[in-house]
């Protein structure tokens, strides 16, 4: 038994024309939350698909749990669980029924299935509506329903499509509380996202742009990496600055976030003065600072290089 | 295979059913209706069918003679005309579909063994025609008539359905019909709606196997074309008085045959279907020749040989003749053993072509 939960090495999908996903290496170790942290198109779906054993790779190797994929994808089927993107349980069946269901499919023997149903069901604040049919359920416990669903047997290994992109803010939380959980008793979990707050709560992360890996490692090491090439600055008239300093060569990326301005630096410069110092060439009134660089800039500075790289 | 994974899936199947009122009121209106529509509705035995009569010789014998056409039943007396070509106005306006000329010298052509009386008939439905043309097989009887014809050298008795009776020759093949509709639509549309709806992404990244997932959403089916079977042979003993001169239990293991055939092949749909939509496209593709081909409708030696071989091909080909054979003639399964063994091959070879097609994959 190896750390490593999921090994990938070159891994690539064509879909006739389209490579949706290109020689992705990855090394995921084990009972940690391992993000995968892209735009919609980014691949992340596939490379879940791939990794369960649902997508034959077009090239690649895939080890997941000691098994090789896709040829021992049965074997795996008893040792993972997934959750897809879109709702996957029965809407016609009732929060219990469907529990019930996957347990016994998952080969739970009947009383031990009917205590860990009851289980779930109460650990996931489910228990005041296990004769409700799951499709009338709010997306939050809809959300819910499918974890639990996905865990029923317990598995050593969680996939987890895009879980929260239709639940509010506080389901959403919620989840997390209970992924971090499942990760203390040892689960490995590899969770797809595009929100950057929930990126910056996984352990390790791997940022995927138009099927490519362009960033990995754990959040504190991703941004250490832009230290000393974020900025924020304070300005009357914000978009004139923002529209100005847009043409500077060294100026990788400019957002506005109120009436602030946060730049991101091609490169680290030696001093936040020197910024200033050529900023001030522009001629209008400002105010710069130095900050912390967050996850949003590591992405920004990865998804631009790896454009400019291609182009 | 895992027995208790294959109920979960089957109870599962079931319980989903129980709230699909659509395909409910399907499972019991689908053969209710087709039998009373067959049953009242559709009468190839036709009778009192639209007729006038010109009688131009106005005669004793000639009066006598339409009295005699009357009293068959085949005609009924909708109108009266005063020539021929009055009768071919009334054809042509579509009032009545039978024309009965008499002409003047009615009693002499009769003497003279000539053709006596014309009858003129609505062609443009086959069934009309072929109903008057008992007309012409009418003797003029009359004790002093020296020419009258000589009764038909060739007697047909019919066994099996003395009376002629047409819900006896349908209702056992209406069995058939009904199962070949719902059953293949079924199973065909059940899987399908999983991929639609995202379910079947889930089950397949479950340790089901491809096998139980198959025949755990047959299965519950199959009983219910077993269900269907009995409303139509209730409604039919009950309502129509058809005989079931065979045993009841070769009756269900024939339906069971076909039940079985038509599942896998809807089970072979659903592996090809992208949506329900295509679904029911390919099921009607099927559904279609069937109804026209297996000689629930026409009879199938009447049939040219290309025709018979797609016959042949059609479960519900020896299902109609294993039905009527059981039920009309009283024969058991195994005197029609080569029908049974087709039915048998056709499900082995869907059921295999099924699970094969079938993968537990995305791509």
């Amino acid at each position: 038994m190896t750390d490593t939960a999921i090994h990938a090495h070159g891994l690539t999908k064509r879909f006739g024309q389209l490579v949706a996903v290109n020689a992705v290496n990855l090394d995921v170790p084990r009972a940690c939350v391992y993000g995968f942290l892209g735009p919609n198109g980014s691949g992340k779906s596939t490379t879940i698909r791939m990794l369960c054993g649902l997508l034959t790779p077009s090239e690649g190797e895939i080890d997941v749990l000691g098994l090789r994929i896709p040829q021992q994808a049965e074997q795996l089927k008893r040792r993972i669980g997934y959750m897809t993107q879109k709702f996957s349980l029965f809407d016609d069946l009732s929060v219990r029924q469907n529990l019930e269901f996957l347990a016994t499919v998952q080969g739970l023997p009947r009383q031990q299935g009917k205590a860990r149903v009851d289980d779930l069901l109460r650990r996931y604040r489910l228990d005041d509506r296990t004769e409700q049919l799951a499709g009338t359920l709010s997306g939050g416990q809809k959300q819910r329903l499918a974890l639990a669903g996905a865990i029923v047997h317990k598995p050593e290994l969680l996939l987890l499509d895009e879980p929260t992109s239709a639940v509010d803010p506080e389901s959403r939380r919620d989840f997390w509380e209970k992924l971090f959980e499942l990760a203390d008793d040892g689960t490995t979990i590899l969770v797809s996202t595009h929100y950057m707050d929930e990126a910056e709560r996984c352990h390790r992360l791997a940022i995927l742009d138009n099927g490519n890996l362009v960033a990995d490692g754990t959040p504190k090491e991703l941004t250490a990496k832009l230290q000393g090439r974020t900025f924020l600055i304070r300005a009357d008239a914000p978009r004139k600055v923002k529209e100005a300093l847009e043409d500077q060569p060294d100026v990788l990326s400019v957002a506005q976030i109120g009436n602030e301005l946060r730049v991101l630096l091609r490169h680290s410069d030696e001093h936040v003065d020197a910024f200033k110092q050529r900023l001030q060439r522009i001629g209008l009134p400002f105010d710069v600072e130095s900050v912390t660089p967050s996850l949003e800039d590591v992405f920004v500075a990865a998804t631009r290089r790896h454009e400019e790289q291609a182009a | 295979m895992n027995l208790r994974r294959l109920w979960a899936i089957m109870l599962k199947e079931l319980r989903q059913l129980r709230r699909d009122r659509i395909t409910l009121a399907m499972i019991m209106g689908i053969p209710i209706l087709q039998l009373i529509l067959f049953g009242y509705a559709i009468n190839l035995n036709l009778r009192h069918l639209p007729a006038a009569v010109a009688d131009q010789a106005q005669t004793a014998g000639s009066r006598a003679a339409i009295q005699d056409l009357l009293a068959s039943g085949v005609i009924e007396l909708h109108a009266t005309a005063q020539s021929p070509q009055q009768l071919v106005d009334l054809l042509r306006e579509g009032r009545i579909t039978v024309g009965i000329a008499v002409p003047p010298d009615f009693e002499r052509r009769k003497l003279d063994g000539r053709e006596a009386i014309q009858v003129m008939v609505d062609g443009s439905d086959n069934v009309v025609q072929a109903a008057a043309g008992q007309l012409a097989q009418y003797p003029l009887n009359q004790p002093d008539n020296f020419h009258a014809r000589v009764e038909t050298p060739i007697s047909v008795v019919s066994f099996y359905n003395p009376e002629r009776r047409s819900p006896v020759n349908i209702v056992p093949g209406l069995v058939g019909v009904i199962l070949t509709m719902t059953m293949v639509l079924f199973t065909a549309v059940a899987i399908v709606r999983e991929s639609e709806r995202g379910n079947m992404e889930l089950l397949i990244t479950t340790p089901v196997s491809r096998t139980e997932l198959m025949i755990g959403k047959v299965l519950p089916y199959a009983v219910i074309g077993l269900l269907q079977t009995s409303i139509v042979l209730l409604l039919g003993v009950w309502l129509f008085r058809v005989p079931i001169r065979g045993s009841l239990w070769d009756v269900y293991l024939a339906a069971s045959l076909l039940i079985l055939a038509n599942l896998s092949l809807g089970l072979l749909i659903s592996t090809r279907a992208k949506s329900q939509f295509q679904a029911m496209q390919m099921t009607f593709f099927v559904f279609l020749p069937s109804i026209l081909l297996s000689g629930f409708m026409f009879p199938y030696a009447g049939m040219p040989p290309p025709a018979q071989w797609i016959a042949e091909l059609l479960p519900l080909t020896h299902f109609m003749r294993l039905i009527r054979g059981i039920m009309l003639r009283g024969a058991a399964l195994g005197d029609l053993w080569p029908d049974s063994l087709a039915l048998a091959v056709f499900i082995a070879v869907m059921l295999t072509l099924a699970i094969r097609l079938f993968h537990k994959r995305l791509d």
